[in-house]
């Protein structure tokens, strides 16, 4: 949950905000419309910015297609877990901030023509962690998707994986989700897991890497140990572009690094590549 | 043996010594009688008021019963299967078959070591993504033949390195949660000291999840927890987040994560590990016993149904 650097992240030297965004990597200034109209993209450098788990599925279904589910599932506080501000009241400050219940998005959709389950973590709330409710929207969504025998694709933006205030049961959030995810593979669906930045923990090791087909955006971080964990444990320096989409993918953990534009195409031809109808 | 003191223990360690001190010279028997009678006692205020920190430090205790120590005095044999079939052998994860109380297992469980150089052989209990690739293998050779399987857990976590990370650990684990999730065999797993994070879910899936009595099991250490609310893992933060975590066995108990907690001797496992093994057995044996007539499709079901429910939530 600590190494979360290439956020956007506007400078604040003299460039209006709201207006234009500086590419964290090519540095370069861009006009936030262009961003936009790019799929979040660098015009300069592909650079991949952050995307809502709204705007996300605007980029990826058919227009109005989408169908949302479970979306009145609100977290609680187990634990009463307090920390600088109480996790009560971090929920509060989270969904005014964002607009929702907490991290992940369900639901149905089409993507060109193809009927899919979809289910989508943003990293604006609370870094996308998975506290409760993230693991049980997944779990349902998993379990609608085995009922209606549609293929069923994730998208993970999710930091740190596991949501540190809710304790061991966000642990069990694994475990559920995986469980659900082992049924839907049982009963023959297609899961398609696409892992965007970041990607880490529990997430990572659960339902993160349980795909058919592993997709993963360019130069995103993904991995299970943060760097700085590594870092104090090995007391070594990290190799260039270590845990980036490119190094999972020279060690065979991701099938395709495919650009944001692409992933429409990529999913539906996967899709048509496995109906087995 | 006396064992090294913790922190909050130096009464209880001196009460100790002087018994021993006492025993050698073979001292007057009132004075003896008395002495073990008041340390007794102490022992019994000192382990009821353990803090959440405490606990976390008697998990780790160096003289604790370990996954090696119950295969010699719990099990009657050890078969154990080495191979990965990709990598290599990680000793910070044991696997074989063995038998208890007439009972055929899988045994799968984390060792960390006891000597330094067993410590760093078995990188402090810390598995590899070949770790847990060689429990997966030997549990699906276990369900192949209708052979439970035991998982004892004790791990500070999955290893945090570069060769982890080029060989997958995310995807190991994930890979094994997602199938002990329907392995179609009786699963029971057990914390027996540190139950850090997805290196300890990694082989933590199961029909019966229980944990001994001065066990932790927690999302993340109460080292990290503290580093990152606080920037500082020192004396003060981690019993803070070890407070916060609510990473003891009542509190996992409560929750419904745990379905039972194991008594262990007073003044902890690792003052009386005989005992301790004994205990441990009759547990795995009562538990083996109710899980073994019980039709697969009825125990995958009902462990779908465990993990299911897990976590709370609020729904209009
Ligand atoms: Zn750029």
């Amino acid at each position: 949950m600590s190494s979360m650097s290439q956020l956007d992240r506007p400078s604040k030297r003299g460039i209006p905000e709201g207006l234009w965004l500086r590419c964290p990597t090519c540095r370069a200034t861009v006009f936030k419309k262009d961003v936009e109209s790019r799929l979040n993209v660098c015009p300069e450098c592909d650079h991949h910015f952050p995307v809502s788990a709204r705007r996300r599925l605007d980029q990826l279904l058919d227009e109005n297609s989408f169908e949302e589910w479970d979306a009145t599932l609100k977290p609680m506080d187990p634990l009463g877990f307090v920390d600088d501000k109480p996790y009560a009241q971090r929920i509060l400050d989270q969904q005014k901030k964002t607009g929702m219940n907490d991290a992940a998005v369900c639901g149905a959709g089409f993507i060109r023509g193809r009927g899919v389950v979809i289910g989508i973590t943003d990293f604006a709330f609370m870094a996308g962690s998975m506290g409760a409710v993230v693991g049980e929207k997944l779990s349902r969504a998993a379990e609608r998707a085995t009922e209606q025998r549609r293929p069923l694709i994730f998208v993970s933006g999710s930091g740190g994986g596991a949501r540190m205030q809710e304790g061991i049961l966000s642990l069990m959030q694994m475990a559920k989700v995986s469980a659900a995810l082992a049924r839907y593979h049982a009963a023959g669906g297609l899961y398609v897991c696409i892992l965007t930045h970041p990607t880490m923990g529990g997430v990572a090791a659960s339902w993160a890497f349980q795909g058919d087909v592993t997709i993963a955006e360019p130069k995103a971080m993904i991995g299970f140990a943060g760097a700085r964990t590594i870092k104090n444990t090995i007391r070594l320096e990290l190799p260039d572009g270590f845990q980036t989409s490119e190094f999972l993918l020279k060690h065979g953990f991701v099938d395709r690094v495919v650009h944001r534009r692409d992933i429409r195409t990529e999913v539906s031809r996967l899709i048509d590549y496995c109906d087995i109808r | 043996m006396i064992p090294t003191p913790l922190p909050f223990e130096t009464d209880l360690h001196e009460m100790e010594h002087s018994l021993a001190r006492l025993e050698a010279a073979h001292g007057d028997a009132d004075e003896l009688k008395r002495v073990r009678y008041e340390l007794n006692a102490l022992k019994k205020a000192t382990y009821a008021r353990l803090s959440p920190w405490d606990t976390v430090l008697v998990a780790r205790h160096p003289n604790r019963p370990q996954t090696c120590d119950y295969i010699d005095t719990l099990f009657d044999e050890f078969v154990e299967l080495h191979g990965d079939r990709a990598f290599g052998d990680d000793r910070a994860i044991r696997t074989g078959f063995a038998r208890l109380d007439g009972i055929k297992v899988m045994l799968v469980g984390h060792q960390k070591g006891k000597t330094l150089a067993e410590r760093q052989q078995c990188f402090y209990g810390c598995a590899h993504p070949e770790g847990y690739r060689k429990a997966l293998s030997k549990m699906k050779l276990a369900a192949k033949f209708r052979v439970p399987v035991v998982c004892l857990i004790d791990t500070p976590g999955a290893y945090p390195g570069i060769g982890a990370e080029e060989r997958g650990q995310s995807q190991l684990i994930a890979t094994s949660i997602l199938e002990m999730s329907q392995l179609p065999t009786p699963v029971v797993c057990v914390v027996i000291g540190e139950g850090g994070s997805g290196g300890a879910l990694g082989i933590g899936v199961g029909d019966r999840v229980s944990m001994l009595q001065h066990a932790y099991y927690s999302v993340i250490s109460p080292e990290g927890c503290a580093g990152i609310l606080w920037k500082v893992a020192d004396d003060k933060t981690k019993p803070r987040a070890a407070e916060a975590l609510k990473l003891t066995a009542d509190h996992l108990l409560r929750h419904g994560v745990i379905d039972d907690i194991i008594p262990e001797p007073l003044g902890g496992a690792h003052r009386q590990p005989k005992e301790m093994a004994n205990t441990l057995r009759a547990h795995l044996v009562r538990q083996l016993r109710e899980l073994a007539d019980v039709p697969v499709p009825d125990l995958l079901q009902r462990r779908y149904e465990k993990f299911r429910k897990m976590g709370p939530y609020l729904e209009q």
